[in-house]
């Protein structure tokens, strides 16, 4: 099992980059009022056929070559199941994939959210051909990073330069404590 | 709330600047595992540190990359060094104080770090 939620963020968004995704939208959105951690990972890759999906909460489905099992999303989804929570996969043959996993916020077995500003900067720094919607909300406070505005605003210099990729670190960590006034959740 | 006011600052000091990335033969690439087994053992902060290692301190002859799974995931997390004109060689159950020591001894200072390695897990 993956010790953190950010890092089966990190994982099932790897998909998307292997499904060819110019684009991905990750939510986390907690909301005390409902008693929910509602994780979205949405991607505009090439999706799934219907045999696909229905196989792809199976452990012993993979289309991976080097090993015959495929554990990334059964952890997602026993991660979410067992703390009363859900679990959705949809997925359109070349549309894209919307993966959406319901945690009991307040549930006993829920793992933390863990480092979720490492997760965001590790996908864009290495994915800069990709745009990321990065959504981050705790009740009524949240904050947006949207890669294309970033892109818009640097012209051509390269978002995983040095300096870009720190002020990025810094707009999430900056923003993600604001809106949680440091709270781990 | 952290503006973009200071994204365009960066973007006016750095125009100009742009366009020498060197990515030629002589480069060493350091690849980490990126799958679910990777992923689950420890593999983020052993890339995160090894790119932030990288970029603090302006190691232009090295590059980090990422990859999927290499097949050895009970090792994970693996990093892989590359260096031009000589074999490959895998490091196994990394962390990142040990994948800033390879950095060091290894892609900078030229010495393979073999109680580290694959070979020495047989």
């Amino acid at each position: 099992m993956m010790p953190e939620i950010s890092l089966n963020i990190l994982d099932v968004a790897q998909n998307s980059i292997t499904a060819g995704a110019s684009l991905i939208q990750i939510s986390v959105i907690a909301l005390n009022s409902e008693d929910t951690l509602t994780v979205v990972i949405e991607d505009n890759g090439c999706g799934m056929n219907e045999e696909q999906v229905k196989r792809v909460t199976d452990p012993f489905y993979t289309t991976r070559k080097t090993r015959k099992v495929g554990l990334g999303i059964p952890f997602f989804k026993l991660a979410a199941e067992s703390t009363g929570g859900s679990f959705v996969i949809e997925s359109t043959l070349g549309k894209g994939t919307r993966v959406e996993a319901v945690f009991g916020l307040s549930h006993i077995d829920r793992m933390p959210l863990g480092d979720i500003n490492s997760t965001i900067h590790t996908l864009i720094h290495y994915n800069t051909g990709i745009d990321f919607l990065y959504k981050y909300q705790v009740d009524e406070r949240g904050f947006e990073l949207d890669t294309r505005e970033f892109k818009q605003i640097l012209g051509d210099v390269e978002l995983d330069s040095y300096e870009v990729s720190e002020y990025i670190k810094e707009y999430l960590s900056e923003n993600k404590t604001e809106v949680d006034n440091g709270l781990l959740i | 709330m952290k503006s973009l006011e200071e994204l365009k600052a960066i973007r006016e000091r750095m125009q100009g600047r742009v366009g020498v990335r060197s990515e030629d033969e002589n480069q060493t690439r350091v690849v980490v595992g990126m799958a679910t087994c990777g992923i689950a053992s420890g593999a983020r902060p052993v890339l995160t540190a090894l790119s932030d290692a990288v970029q603090t301190r302006a190691l232009d002859n090295v590059s980090v990359t990422q990859t999927g799974c290499i097949g050895l995931c009970q090792y994970e997390p693996i990093i892989e060094v590359f260096e031009p004109g000589k074999d490959k060689v895998t490091y196994v159950k990394m962390t990142a104080e040990k994948a800033l020591e390879v950095l060091d001894k290894h892609v900078l200072g030229g010495q393979v770090v073999t109680e580290y390695t694959i070979n020495s897990m047989k």
